[in-house]
């Protein structure tokens, strides 16, 4: 028993815990909880309603008129008036970033094998996830479509009305 | 990465593949998410600013950008529901082949309705 040596009976401790023959099989109680179930879940609930979100976003911006030719602060100033893209874009950003966020802590996990390049990645990412989250929280709910003092030219044009 | 005594796990074909380009998409789409939200919360700082830099995503460079984006999230959109649809019926796994060409076929379909629009918009003379 080369084990022992080390103070790790590893082999008794286990003889000792065998179930007794034909007991029945009893699946281990994780200490972990359904975080993975609950992670898995929200990919698929927040896909399909990122769906219709992100077209909308890509329609609206990319295809009607002139397109993305047609964007500029006054574009911008015109749908942020407008509490339906209020919303509508809040629920993009916080759903877009945690369906993101979590994909991609499942690809760190997946092919980041060291603990602490693992952790440093997971923290890196958390930490953008947060920035940008503020950050875009903010800027929709901040937003001043008609700031004093700025050129009327590129401002949208309720702002001179 | 996932490693098996004796080989490796990645079997080929549409299965795979089609995880794979789901992990290149979302990846990609992640990190442009990322500078989106930066580049439009310059709408806090002046028009000037926010157009500046808006108006570098109407150059031709962009522009192609902007269609390969697009052709990402179209892919991504519905070979998730695809995953989706593989994952809740009964028989999900046994057409997850035929679903994935239903989902290229989707895919081109979208494209020629997007892209024609949008390289006008682009390209198109001013």
């Amino acid at each position: 028993m080369t084990n022992a040596t080390h103070g790790t009976p590893a082999v008794a401790e286990r003889v000792g815990t065998l179930d007794a023959p034909r007991s029945p099989y009893v699946r281990k109680k994780t200490t972990r909880g359904n975080y993975e179930l609950y992670s898995w879940v929200f990919m698929r609930a927040s896909g399909v309603v990122l769906v219709v979100l992100v077209f909308g976003h890509l329609f609206v911006n990319l295809m009607v008129g002139d397109g993305v030719e047609a964007i500029d602060f006054a574009f911008v100033g015109g749908k942020w008036t407008n509490p339906f893209w209020q919303v509508w874009d809040l629920l993009m950003l916080w759903l877009a970033m945690i369906h993101g966020t979590n994909g991609l802590r499942t690809i760190i996990n997946d092919y980041a094998e060291r603990d602490v390049t693992r952790g440093v990645l997971k923290g890196l990412l958390y930490l953008a996830f947060t920035i940008v989250v503020v950050l875009g929280t903010l800027v929709i709910f901040t937003f001043e479509p008609c700031p004093a003092g700025a050129d009327p030219e590129l401002l949208a044009s309720f702002c001179t009305a | 990465m996932p490693t098996a005594q004796g080989g490796t796990l990645y079997r080929g074909r549409e299965g795979m593949w089609s995880w794979v380009a789901h992990r290149v998409t979302g990846f990609a789409i992640f990190f442009f998410l990322l500078v989106h939200v930066t580049d439009t919360a310059l709408v806090r700082v002046s028009p000037e600013a926010y157009n500046a830099v808006i108006g570098t995503y109407q150059t031709p460079l962009m522009g192609l950008g902007e269609a390969g984006l697009v052709a990402a999230i179209v892919f991504h959109a519905f070979n998730g529901i695809r995953i989706i649809l593989v994952d809740f019926l009964a028989k999900g796994p046994r057409y997850q082949r035929v679903m994935l060409w239903i989902v290229l076929g989707l895919f081109v379909v979208t494209m020629a309705g997007f892209l024609p629009r949008h390289l006008m918009n682009v390209f198109g003379g001013q």
